[in-house]
């Protein structure tokens, strides 16, 4: 059964056509990674997703369902979550209030009762807590619970990104450069990460990622992208080897050459 | 007639705002700092003019003491942003808000301290001249003012467009980093457009004072100017005059066409009409923001 | 050195983490208590004042300091709330009625202002609510009929149950009335930083984008903290109304509005306790200055516009040298001692913000 599906996306910033007639459908549970060189439109496919930017044509449906006409907050409710890029926490606040954040979607009480804070709240928050209590253990953030995100350093950061998008309790998972940035053994954790993501917790990962290694380790499906078009779909290895990716990787390190 | 001596006295106000609100806009185009302080410091320019000028005080010749409050005013900028601004590098737009509110309570009590709080009017050849003609009668100053405005205007532009220094300054002020690296001392930027502001800010406050009288409080004139600033688009400064002009066009006809109390909000209301229904100004320079 | 242990996810929901806090906060609101017959009348009656501050400094850290939105003209909805306050009263609602029907229109006020500004980011939010000060401010002239325009309104004495807690027939009594309904406030301001809605409010400030991706209404959530705050800066307008007798469309300018930003400011932005100590340097400070005065200058002359011109100074002072006011301060030398001799300057570093544009959003 198909989770996600782009039907013929197309976006454009001004004349820049950013993507162009993207049409692909991520599988229920399966690890889906986007590859291919800076500006190709990953990073705006997941934007569409989102919902930040409007596509100008063509439909994205989550579980069979336009999600078009939803705005960007309604998206987690559906069980999508998302990572950033270029990490985005609530840097004055500590890993543990991060994390509780993504349980908004399991909120079940008013403003007036949390004023109060009736006993019903507080119920609430003891599972609130529990459910973060797993994410903080699956992930090894005991140390780090009541640091604040301004004091941690930037792989720490990486994977407390990561915990408040699974604290949601997602059926989607959107990691956009799971690894971006990080160490080698840094980078390994999150290929176990994600492999137990898929199995253990059964949520399906779409995945942007530029390390060829951890895509080739963990990635059950690879799309490959250039210019906002597709080049190809399929196994990793099938993707490595295609010639068109080939020279898209090699095409875009002659113009890195020349300037 | 009527209404041709009406637009002629706002256009001179307008030109004052507009003076102020190019001071805003000069400096948050370069450091994207809001100046709360700017109406408090052409209330400042228009005192040490005053002060220079008046019999009771220094009794100098007027053209003496004009460049002497723009040199000192350049000074006074320079030295808070090198002495404030520059230490608070980092910290977030709202907390330099505040600073330089507070650097308008601080210019407020010293002027008053100095010069008092009474009302007082600056010596100024050009004040109180009529000009007739055509049955308009239209004061050598508030002609003074549309003519030094369009003036400086002129003159800024040029500079932004064609001197080394203006480039440098736009190019620190559109990506601090590349500037940066290209060599450019942006800190330095920085504290010389606190300068040139601090230098349009005693100009506006010369014209104003020529017009009628000043007290420590007049600074607060400057919420009136950061609304044009504002109208016209933070950001631009052909937006900041317009956004004045506007302004200052807006008051005479209002007070004379509407009940008094409704027209003297009428700048305010203009301000919020603009925000609600194009947040960022009537020139906008808004774009969104990547992830 | 204190090792706390914690046994229950309940150990983090609390008021206080441990029993340490809860004592001095204890031996605090005791002494409190006991203030009326401690000290005179005068200074009871500053006393009162401080808290009302306090209150007001309350509602709008709720804003700023707990949801990153700037306001420069919180004293508008301080006049709503003391206007609608004593209009009710006129119409003979009692007192226990008349107050919270004044928070709850304030914060009417507050939604009917977030609602088209919610598009508004930081300057241009400041921008947006100077207007609506300066507005206020003249609409209550405007609305003379209601307001009593510029001759004002007159604040009937509180009578509650039959008891009356007259401004200065019984001084004690409002004061112990006034200290009650700031803890009230307290608890419940308490309890929304611990509950969900607290912590979307830090979500909005402190990142928009990944608020909305954790499924945050940005709109929804701003026109709350709004409503809550401005009904919280409405209940102290209508106490002031009490405490000041009498109250004109001069009683809440502008100046009062950016007054209260700069309070909170030096208390220390993201602490209640901020809101407190602030709310102790503006009542305390015009006294400090005239005792100093006397104290040092045996003959000078009143130099008018000092205590604004001191405010300003060391609030630049505050926010030059210590960003997270005086309440962080605080903290900072108390870890100092709790940690000694483990402490280390780097402690409270924070990674600096560089330039975040607004221009691109």
């Amino acid at each position: 059964m198909n989770l996600l599906d782009l039907q013929n996306v197309t976006l454009r910033f001004g004349g820049l056509v950013a993507v162009d007639n993207v049409s692909f459908s991520v599988k229920q549970g399966e690890v889906f990674s986007l590859v291919g060189p800076n500006g190709a439109g990953k990073s705006t496919i997941f934007n569409m997703i989102s919902r930040f930017y409007d596509p100008a044509e063509g439909d994205i449906l989550f579980q069979g369902q336009s999600i078009l006409k939803k705005a960007s907050h309604d998206i987690p409710h559906l069980g999508i979550a998302r990572t950033f890029q270029n990490i985005e926490l609530f840097e004055q606040a500590s890993v543990l209030q991060n994390l509780l954040v993504g349980r908004q979607r399991h909120r079940r009480s008013n403003v007036l009762e949390e004023i109060l804070f009736l006993p019903k709240v507080r119920k609430q928050e003891h599972h609130h807590r529990l459910a973060v209590e797993h994410v903080i253990d699956f992930l090894d953030l005991q140390p780090y619970r009541d640091k604040f995100i301004s004091g941690l350093p930037y792989g720490i950061r990486k994977v407390v990104e990561m915990g408040r998008a699974l604290a949601i309790g997602p059926k989607l998972l959107l990691l956009d450069e799971p690894a971006s940035g990080l160490s080698t053994e840094e980078t390994q954790d999150v290929a176990f990460w994600i492999e137990d993501i898929k199995k253990v917790m059964g949520i399906t990962v779409l995945m942007v990622e530029h390390d060829m290694h951890l895509v080739n380790s963990v990635s059950d499906r690879v799309l490959a992208l250039a210019d906002g078009k597709i080049l190809t779909i399929g196994t990793p290895s099938e993707v490595q080897n295609h010639p068109d990716v080939i020279k898209a990787y090699i095409g875009s390190d002659e113009e890195d050459a020349l300037t | 007639m009527d209404a041709l001596q009406l637009l002629l006295s706002g256009l001179s106000n307008g030109c004052v705002y507009g003076l102020i609100a190019m001071g805003f806009v000069l400096i948050y185009k370069a450091s994207e700092a809001i100046n709360f302080a700017q109406g408090d410091m052409m209330m400042l320019g228009a005192f040490i003019t005053l002060g220079l000028t008046n019999e009771q005080y220094f009794d100098l010749p007027f053209w003496v003491s004009v460049p002497m409050a723009m040199l000192l005013m350049g000074a006074i900028g320079y030295a808070l942003d090198a002495l404030i601004l520059r230490k608070m590098f980092g910290q977030s737009q709202i907390a330099v808000v505040i600073v330089t509110i507070a650097l308008g309570f601080v210019a407020r009590f010293v002027a008053g301290a100095i010069w008092g709080y009474e009302p007082q009017s600056l010596e100024s050849p050009i004040a109180g001249l009529d000009f007739r003609f055509a049955g308009l009668a239209l004061g050598i100053d508030e002609l003074m003012v549309i003519i030094v405005t369009i003036a400086l205007t002129g003159a800024l532009y040029i500079f932004f467009a064609r001197t080394k220094l203006g480039v440098a300054m736009q190019a620190a002020s559109q990506n601090q980093m590349a500037a940066f690296y290209m060599g450019i001392p942006v800190k330095r930027m920085h504290s010389l457009v606190w300068a040139l502001s601090g230098v349009i800010a005693a100009i506006a406050g010369i014209l104003f004072a020529s017009k009628g009288s000043i007290d420590p409080s007049t600074g607060l004139l400057g919420i009136k100017a950061f609304a044009a600033a504002v109208i016209g688009g933070l950001g631009s400064l052909p937006g900041a005059l317009i956004g004045g002009l506007l302004v200052g066009i807006v008051e005479p006809f209002a007070a004379r066409y509407i009940e008094g109390d409704i027209a003297r909000i009428m700048p305010y209301l203009l301000l919020v009409l603009v925000l609600v229904f194009r947040p960022h100004g009537i020139l906008s320079q808004v774009q969104s923001k990547k992830v | 050195m204190r090792i706390i242990f914690k046994t229950s996810y309940d150990a983090d929901i609390r008021y206080f983490s441990n029993r340490v806090p809860a004592l001095w906060y204890l031996a605090l609101l005791l002494m409190s208590i006991a203030l009326p017959f401690i000290i005179n009348e005068f200074w009871l009656g500053e006393f009162t004042l401080m808290l009302i501050w306090a209150i007001a400094g309350m509602g709008l850290m709720l804003l700023v300091g707990h949801s990153g939105q700037a306001s420069l003209g919180h004293a508008a909805f301080m006049a709503v709330g003391a206007y609608s306050n004593v209009i009710l009263q006129e119409y003979g609602l009692p007192f226990i009625l008349s107050l919270p029907l004044a928070g709850f229109f304030a914060g009417l006020a507050g939604v009917l202002v977030a609602m088209p500004t919610t598009k508004l980011h930081g300057i241009y939010m400041a921008i947006a609510t100077i207007a609506i000060g300066v507005l206020a401010e003249d609409l209550i002239v405007i609305l003379a009929p209601w307001t009593g325009g510029v001759s004002g309104k007159f604040a009937p004495s509180i009578e509650i149950f039959g008891i009356n807690f007259d401004r200065y027939g019984n001084v004690s009594g409002l004061y112990w009335l006034i200290l009650g309904i700031t803890c009230l406030i307290v608890l419940g301001y308490r309890n929304i930083l611990r509950s969900p809605l607290g912590r979307s409010f830090m979500a909005i400030r402190d990142s928009e984008i990944s608020a909305q991706a954790m499924g945050v209404n940005i709109a929804r959530t701003r026109t709350i903290s709004f409503a809550l705050s401005c009904a919280i800066t409405g209940i102290s307008g209508a106490l002031m109304g009490h405490f000041s007798l009498v109250f004109t469309n001069e009683t809440f300018n502008i100046v009062i509005s950016i007054y209260l930003l700069l309070m909170i400011v030096i208390g220390g932005l993201g602490f209640i306790q901020g809101a407190f100590i602030g709310a102790a340097i503006v009542t305390f400070l015009p006294s400090v200055i005239s005792f100093s005065r006397d104290a040092f200058f045996s003959n000078s002359a009143i130099i008018p516009g000092i205590e604004s011109g001191m405010f300003g100074a060391i609030l630049i002072f505050v926010i030059l040298f210590e960003p997270m006011g005086l309440y962080g301060r605080w903290l900072k030398i108390r870890s100092y001692f709790e940690l000694f001799p483990f402490y280390r300057r780097d402690m409270f570093r924070r990674q600096k913000s560089y330039l975040k544009t607004e221009r691109m959003r």
